[in-house]
């Protein structure tokens, strides 16, 4: 072995340091380029916000613009999504993993819903527009079947035309294969030694699930699930496309409300020639970025409360 | 039923039997063939199990000892292409029947892993995992349901203080012995030990390997290991498994001192395996 040549220690520490200077160049980079972005937009559109920005609906005038009909929409839209798009997708991720069949089909369909979290929104928004706002084109042309009174709460029209139900059930198809594959990845993480020893007690696969592989992925199942909502809130295209109005005047009553959404009404804004109207997009940027950073909170607060009880 | 009825309920006294004497039967294989999709990994098994001793699989690697003792909880359900023939049967019932509830099986013959796999829980709800599976116990019950057998497994004095910490904090001969409490609390009537002290060092060794012999007089206990050495300090009776087939099988004394067939005697003097 001796008259093996020795890897130079001089070179080996050269490229230790190398690498470590790489990876500070690059995360570096990241957070410059988020620094720069959100310091320009702060100057922009701080001094617009106000109790009044938040208050007031939207108006042709920028200084009495406000955010108050996207804002109330985003927290609607986002409701609706997250109350569908999560149970549906931890649910699927649940039978994929621990109840389907081991084989081709099940293979097939995991690797297409990983497809799926590919497709562009946009498509998405096609799709609601079709399925959602005009059940595929029931009854085109004829009135919608209405249930109950439009004030009140339980109205409920079909097909869903451009309403808050159908912008929340679209958006919940743009995150279900998000939801789905994190989900499936939490859960494919807990030991198959867990699994054998719950069912060697002899738990149905349901105990099993419920008693043990759900409650141990559950901080990091609600982890995907806050981020999957996080992209849920951002999104404008599929809203554009279901045909939500530009300028909408009153908050959602009910689940047929019209409404837009906050990316929507940024959208709208500067999109426009006007210098104000730039700052007041750049406002509502401030308040977008801060409801999502109280969502990304409110997420690390659940996982570290569902975490304390074993440590 | 109280739980500690069920827990002692011992119709056959250890003592009353000789050591290595058969004794009742509890569970039986008789012509028992297992496969995997089309690779036998068990041929023409026949062997008698008696109640409340222990009896311990040795053999090499691969001989299908583990196999075996997975179908007699039928745990091999879970793994695709598994399949078995011939009688197995658990006190005169088969164990192999399409209709038996395999969950009613799974508690009646408890299992302990190759390596501790305590669950991400508190100790207490380690314990309780099995009994809240099958039970509406009063919370007082299961208290007691847990102390007693964290005292069965030997492990009640090390833990009574911190019950609900999690038991991912114990040492790891202490995380088995912690499997031991949790596959006894649910009342089993048999305990299949899958090369428990395999994973752990010497002296969690000796405590699991007492704690083996002090369960037998509750418990028929199956343990499978690779160490000859611990057959002989723990089981009654010993069955020596080659390449899926069973060479041969009787009390542990005569096994190792007077083998009957060449292939034993080779493996338990060392010269292969």
């Amino acid at each position: 072995m001796t008259d093996v040549p020795h890897v130079p220690v001089g070179r080996r520490i050269l490229a230790n340091r190398l690498f470590l200077a790489a990876c500070v160049v690059c995360t570096g980079l990241a957070v410059c380029v988020l620094a720069v972005l959100i310091v320009s937009i702060v100057m922009d559109g701080v001094h617009r916000l106000s109790p009044d920005f938040i208050a007031n609906f939207a108006s042709r005038k920028p200084d009495q613009a406000g955010i108050r009909a996207p804002l109330v929409g985003s927290i609607w839209v986002c409701s609706i999504c997250a109350l569908t798009a999560l149970p549906v997708g931890v649910g699927t991720a649940i039978y994929l993993e621990e109840f389907a069949k081991r084989g081709r089909l099940t293979e097939f369909i995991r690797i297409n819903i990983s497809n799926l979290s590919g497709v562009p929104s946009i498509v998405y928004g096609i799709i609601g527009l079709t399925a959602f706002s005009r059940f595929f084109g029931w009854r085109a042309g004829s009135d919608p079947i209405e249930f109950g009174n439009p004030d009140s709460l339980l109205y409920l029209r079909l097909p869903f035309g451009s309403s808050v139900l159908a912008g929340g059930l679209t958006l919940a198809l743009v995150v279900l294969p998000i939801v789905i594959v994190a989900s499936h990845e939490v859960i494919r993480a807990v030991p198959n030694s867990l699994r054998q020893g719950a069912l060697a007690l002899g738990s149905t696969r349901w105990q099993m699930v419920s008693r043990l592989t759900l409650p141990a992925s559950l901080p990091m199942v609600m982890t995907g699930a806050i981020l999957a909502m996080s992209r849920a809130i951002g999104e404008a295209a599929p809203i554009l496309v279901l045909g939500a109005p530009l300028m909408v005047l009153e908050t959602p009553s009910n689940l047929m409300s019209e409404f837009t959404v906050l990316p929507m009404q940024i959208f709208n804004w500067a999109g426009r020639a006007k210098a104000s109207f730039q700052e007041i997009a750049a406002a509502a940027i401030i308040v977008q970025l801060a409801v999502l950073m109280s969502f990304n909170a409110f997420a690390i607060l659940v996982r570290q409360r569902l975490q304390t009880p074993l440590q | 039923m109280t739980m500690m009825s069920s827990m002692q309920t011992n119709p056959t006294s250890a003592a009353a039997a000789p050591p290595g004497d058969a004794g009742p039967i509890s569970i039986r294989a008789a012509a028992f063939d297992g496969y995997y999709g089309a690779f036998q990994a068990l041929k023409g098994i026949s062997l008698d199990i008696p109640r409340n001793q222990v009896t311990a699989f040795i053999g090499p690697s691969g001989c299908g000892k583990s196999t075996f003792l997975r179908w007699m909880n039928r745990m091999n359900d879970t793994i695709p292409g598994a399949r078995a023939s011939g009688t197995l049967t658990l006190d005169g019932e088969d164990i192999l029947a399409r209709s038996l509830d395999v969950v009613d099986l799974r508690r009646r013959v408890g299992m302990v892993f190759q390596r501790p796999n305590p669950f991400p829980k508190s100790i207490f709800d380690n314990v309780a995992f099995g009994p809240r599976l099958h039970w509406r116990h009063s919370r007082a019950d299961l208290e007691d349901l847990v102390e007693q057998s964290l005292r069965s497994a030997a492990l009640w004095n090390e833990v009574k203080d911190r019950l609900h910490a999690s038991a991912l904090g114990l040492s790891g001969g202490q995380q088995q012995r912690l499997c031991i409490a949790r596959a006894i609390a649910g009342g089993p009537e048999v305990l299949l030990m899958d090369e428990p002290c395999s994973a752990l060092d010497p002296k969690s060794t000796a405590s699991v390997e007492d704690l083996t012999r002090q369960l037998s007089t509750a418990y028929t206990i199956v343990i499978v290991t690779h160490n000859m050495q611990q057959a002989s300090r723990v089981s009654d009776r010993t069955a020596f498994f080659f390449e899926g087939s069973l060479i041969e099988s009787g009390p542990t004394e005569t096994l190792f001192t007077n083998p009957k067939s060449k292939q034993t005697e080779d493996y338990v003097t060392g010269r292969f395996g």
